[in-house]
């Protein structure tokens, strides 16, 4: 079996290795509920998150992942670090690559950071993208991809046939830019809706549809991801008022109504809750919200065994 | 080179007499469960689970056990995919365990087992049973049923062909 030596981009995985992702995960979680969580499998190794963005659910999660599989775990935020004295990306690669990291996660501000660590010769282990400016988040996509298989699909196949809407601020999200890619490579069509303000240039040669309104397309749904509307990134008005976009984008319990048969709600968190989604929506028995931090360590779990656990693959160009 | 050492024959005899060795040391199969380890010893479990319950007419417990996360060989082997693991739901505590393999040679896949066993649940016995016993053992483990003692050397391969993955059931020795 051949898997890639970094994850940075969901177009490093064709379909079997992403299959493959997805099946190591839905393996990991039969122990995840056992007595004993812990396998010896990556026992001796070190995982560096490096996180120069906020974040909760995707560092915990890496961590609680490596943990699981013996990993040591070293937490790197650049509050309270050297970034904050002005030193450089390659400088903090260098030391973390002295000290004898085995794999780097990093989340960073900008488009192509981990694409940058991984090509520049600074680590000697594999790169783990978890997010990097508005470009990609493989993780997220292929845990996006496995709550929707273990919903609709069987094992070992892709997700052919579905029909998944991704509602929101598309032209700020990684989240969307991976889970647009994977979702299709694995058979599943994808409808990006948003108001032309917030869709990227270009977007016409994706492999998508677009549409700017919700409400028709609601009924023929298989899958609804609503994106978290990026404020931080927000540099201009995308839109009037948040009340006009929470009308005609919001998830709310109108629309879930819609919603028909075994259809269901995802979004990537955090959420703005009365934003994009109001508080009955993200709590009702549609909402895969709490699955999908659940899954999220499986997810990672079977990247870093994938990544990690042969030394054949990682270590040729040391 | 290569020849056939065990015929389709001699592998169904072979586990015939293994189902009646193990209902015998374990008088009976009310408290047994066979725990296959993928791909090719999860195929043996289920078939002497069929054989098992000819004898005695009633059901066997029996699953599988993928012992990849506890290999201590990972790091020096090409990446492996998991297999599936399905443990009965009465689980293992306290159970007459059999792990069945196809081929039993360092005995550090075993190690790996008793690993991952270690993990579920306090078996009251666990005992090995293995089609083709070749010999060279790295640790101090032994099986408790054999198929076939096939003394080798090491350059020689062993393979077990099984259906359905295979045309057809035999094992080829070959240098």
């Amino acid at each position: 079996m051949i898997f890639p030596r970094h994850l940075l981009s969901v177009d490093d995985l064709d379909y079997d290795q992403a299959v493959k992702v997805l099946d190591t995960a839905s393996e990991l979680s039969k122990f995840s509920g056992s007595s004993i969580k812990k396998l010896p499998t990556l026992r001796g190794k070190t995982v560096v998150n490096l996180f120069f963005e906020d974040s909760t659910r995707t560092r915990i999660s890496f961590e609680a992942a490596a943990k699981r599989l013996s990993a040591d775990v070293i937490n790197f935020s650049v509050k309270g670090s050297s970034v904050s004295k002005g030193e450089s990306l390659k400088d903090t690669a260098l030391t973390l690559g002295a000290m004898g990291a085995d794999a780097v996660v990093i989340r960073h501000h900008f488009s192509g950071a981990a694409q940058r660590l991984a090509d520049a010769g600074w680590i000697s282990g594999p790169v783990i993208n978890a997010g990097d400016g508005t470009h990609e988040h493989p993780t997220q996509a292929l845990l996006d991809a496995y709550t929707i298989r273990s919903k609709f699909g069987k094992d070992s196949e892709g997700l052919s046939g579905l029909q998944v809407i991704i509602v929101g601020d598309i032209l700020h999200s990684r989240v969307a830019r991976s889970n647009v890619f994977l979702l299709t490579k694995l058979g599943a069509e994808v409808t990006l809706v948003a108001p032309p303000t917030l869709l990227p240039v270009g977007i016409e040669n994706w492999p998508v549809k677009i549409s700017y309104q919700l409400d028709p397309l609601l009924s023929s749904a298989d899958v609804v991801m609503v994106l978290r509307v990026q404020k931080e990134r927000m540099v201009q008005s995308f839109f009037p008022t948040e009340r006009e976009y929470s009308r005609h984008y919001g998830m709310n319990s109108h629309r879930l109504k819609s919603l028909s048969g075994e259809s269901i709600l995802l979004h990537p968190g955090p959420m703005n809750r009365g934003l994009e989604i109001d508080a009955l929506t993200a709590d009702s028995s549609r909402s895969m919200i709490v699955n999908q931090v659940t899954n999220g360590v499986q997810i990672r779990m079977a990247v870093l065994y994938l990544l990690l656990s042969s030394q054949q693959v990682v270590g040729e160009e040391v | 080179m290569s020849r056939i050492v065990l015929s389709s024959e001699d592998i169904s005899r072979a586990l015939k007499r293994i189902a009646h060795e193990i209902l015998e040391r374990n008088k009976g199969s009310e408290n047994l469960t066979l725990l296959g380890i993928p791909t090719r010893g999860a195929l043996l479990s289920a078939r002497l689970a069929v054989e098992i319950e000819k004898i005695e007419g009633s059901k066997v417990s029996h699953g599988t056990l993928d012992i990849t996360l506890h290999r201590d060989d990972l790091q020096t082997r090409p990446l492996k995919p998991l297999l599936p693991t399905f443990i009965p739901e009465e689980g293992i505590e306290g159970r007459d365990l059999v792990l069945v393999d196809d081929v039993f040679y360092s005995g550090r896949t075993i190690r790996a087992a008793f690993d991952a066993l270690g993990e579920l649940g306090r078996a009251a016995t666990v005992q090995l049973a293995v089609l083709v016993d070749r010999g060279h053992r790295e640790l101090p483990i032994r099986a408790d049923y054999v198929g076939k003692n096939l003394p080798t050397s090491r350059i020689e391969t062993v393979r077990v062909h099984l259906q359905p993955l295979e045309n057809l059931d035999e094992v080829v020795i070959s240098s």
